[in-house]
């Protein structure tokens, strides 16, 4: 961190020039550095802080600045009671099981692919697949697959011999659970590249003489691949369930948060909230509780990092 | 089992995980294959994976060419990622370069200060930045998506640790021969970073093109819609017409995976790294 610029000392002029050149030295920090701090500022730093100020207040931002009305603790108080939004947080705690599942099978696949396949590249390319399309497409594409009455996924269904196949999307118990399998689907690549790196970094040493004193695979696995890729595990969960919360692109495309609010999720209904019910005093406070949900876990992983992960 | 150089063990695995592999990229097999049929033909079971019919250049031709507009969709893409990709590798290395390689008061401070905002997801900004967007003029415009894409803080904590890295030797023997930061920065250390820069800009450029919820909030003009919002929209509008659908979702998806397969070393290597997303 502290790499600092020091001159040879047959360079070094007297207290003068030293002091100007120490001068130019911390103007060109700043110019280096300014682009992106000015960028922090106006498009992170004061939005937040707008947006903390808003989550008090009655505004709509249709009926222009003078019409902020100071409203205190309103709309937290009425956020939890509003049926639409506690659904919403609900169905983001759900879809959190997304994350180990889809973790799981990533290790899984990771294994196989570090050691026993040809080609493995071919394999990571195959896996990332859906994460480099466009949500928007491939949520497109799922929900003609998904059809309740002609899409593939149920045409093979009655074929097999299923007499009433779940209606999918369509359906608001099976909505949410095809929406995480989706995204399962969608976010498996970045798991398992990340997996891969990770294997990759364990010594071949363990293997060999786990090995020699004769333990087999799935052994070595629990004793040597799954301890050591804790932190690995750890870092995937912190993004996984961070991600989750974030989501939204996919549930907009996907269901516009329906049948029933079934998928709706926190972002959905401030985008909701905001942009098609012009509350924006209102949706200001949904972001707070996104915001500190999000720092909350932010603050379990440094803790996280300390006490619980064994590098 | 060894014969020969083959390992028919791992022969046989692959096999197996090829078959799955198969079967993971079917909704891309049945996208592709749907997109080259007739309409009437799409849902036909047991499916035709190759169609009989052909009608691709039709479909094709009534995306690209039809009332939506695919060509012009794609021209408002290109602009804004390559801008977007640009403005971002700009300000980030020199970020990273200023955060490494210079000293000046209050260097650390502002570092801690930019990394705390990365824990500011970018869906908390959204509704404050839209009512700033809209009474600064930067509302429904190319140049405030670029904005806000170019100062994302992520690419500066990739790339610093690129920098940290390099000796600071380079920078001391060029600052005898009466080398500035600016020169050092330009003609020395750039070259050197040039394999994380690529990385970097691959990575935002994949993230930017594909992103659907900063135009969606940002956007309002139908002639500035960029390709993810214009396949939205295609979508909404020919609801029944699904080969057309599935036309316009090959179309979207291609370039990204042509993109993503002749830099994909950059892009895995990129993910392993930073193991970041967004």
């Amino acid at each position: 961190m502290k790499t600092s610029v020091t001159l040879p000392q047959s360079h070094q002029t007297p207290t003068a020039g030293s002091k100007k050149r120490k001068r130019i030295e911390a103007g060109m920090g700043y110019f280096f550095t300014g682009p992106m701090l000015l960028g922090v500022l106006v498009f992170t730093l004061i939005p937040m802080i707008f947006s903390f100020m808003l989550s008090f207040t009655k505004w709509s931002f249709v009926t222009g600045f003078d019409k902020i009305r100071w409203s205190g603790l309103d709309n937290f108080r009425q956020l939890f009671q509003d049926e639409v939004f506690l659904k919403s947080l609900g169905n983001n705690f759900i879809m959190l099981l997304a994350v180990p599942v889809g973790m799981a099978i990533a290790l899984i696949l990771g294994v196989i692919i570090t050691s026993h396949v040809y080609a493995p590249g071919a394999f990571k390319v195959i896996y990332f697949m859906p994460q480099i399309s466009s949500v928007v497409a491939v949520a497109v594409v799922w929900q003609v697959l998904f059809h309740p009455s002609y899409g593939p996924v149920n045409g093979f269904l009655s074929a097999i011999g299923v007499d009433n196949p779940p209606k999918w999307l369509a359906d608001p118990t099976y909505a949410l659970p095809s929406v995480m399998l989706l995204m399962i689907w969608i976010d498996l690549g970045v798991s398992l590249i990340i997996y891969i790196a990770g294997i990759k970094n364990i010594p071949a040493d363990l293997y060999e003489a786990a090995t020699i004193d004769g333990a087999s695979k799935l052994a070595q696995f629990r004793s040597i691949t799954f301890p050591l890729l804790t932190p690995t595990t750890f870092f995937l969960l912190v993004t996984g369930i961070i991600g989750n919360f974030k989501s939204f692109a996919l549930v907009k495309v996907l269901t516009d948060g329906g049948p029933a609010n079934s998928t709706s999720v926190v972002v959905y209904d401030m985008y909701q909230t905001a942009f098609v019910d012009l509350q924006t005093g209102y949706a200001s406070s949904m972001v707070m509780i996104l915001f500190v949900i999000v720092l909350a876990i932010t603050g379990l992983q440094w803790l996280g990092q300390r006490y619980w992960v064994n590098y | 089992m060894r014969i020969g150089n083959l390992d028919w063990g791992k022969a046989i695995i692959t096999l197996i995980m090829a078959l799955l592999g198969i079967v993971f990229l079917l909704p891309f097999i049945w996208m592709l294959s749907a997109s080259l049929k007739p309409e009437a033909d799409v849902f036909k079971y047991p499916i035709e994976w190759i169609p009989q019919t052909w009608r691709a250049a039709f479909n094709y031709h009534s995306v690209w060419f039809g009332k939506a507009n695919f060509t012009l969709y794609y021209w408002n893409s290109i602009k804004v990622t390559a801008l977007t990709t640009l403005l971002s590798v700009a300000v980030s290395s020199m970020a990273a370069y200023g955060f490494t390689k210079i000293r000046f008061p209050g260097r650390n401070a502002l570092f801690v200060l930019v990394l705390a905002t990365y824990m500011i997801p970018a869906e908390a900004t959204l509704v404050p930045l839209f009512i700033i967007f809209r009474s600064t003029g930067l509302y429904d415009t190319h140049l405030g998506l670029i904005l806000l894409g170019g100062f994302s803080v992520l690419g500066t904590f990739l790339l610093r640790q690129f920098f940290a890295s390099l000796s600071n030797e380079y920078i001391e023997s060029a600052q005898i021969d009466g080398a500035g930061h600016i020169r050092i920065f330009l003609s020395i250390l750039f070259p050197l970073v040039r394999p994380a820069i690529a990385t970097y800009a691959i990575l935002r450029f994949i993230w930017t093109w594909n992103d659907f919820q900063t135009p969606l909030v940002f956007l309002n003009s139908k002639t500035l819609y960029t390709l993810q919002l214009g396949m939205n929209a295609f979508a909404d509008r020919n609801g029944a017409f699904y080969s057309l659908i599935m036309a316009a979702s090959v179309s979207a998806i291609v370039p990204l995976l042509v993109v993503f397969i002749l830099g994909q070393k950059q892009v895995i290597e990129g993910i392993s790294l930073g193991g970041v997303k967004g």
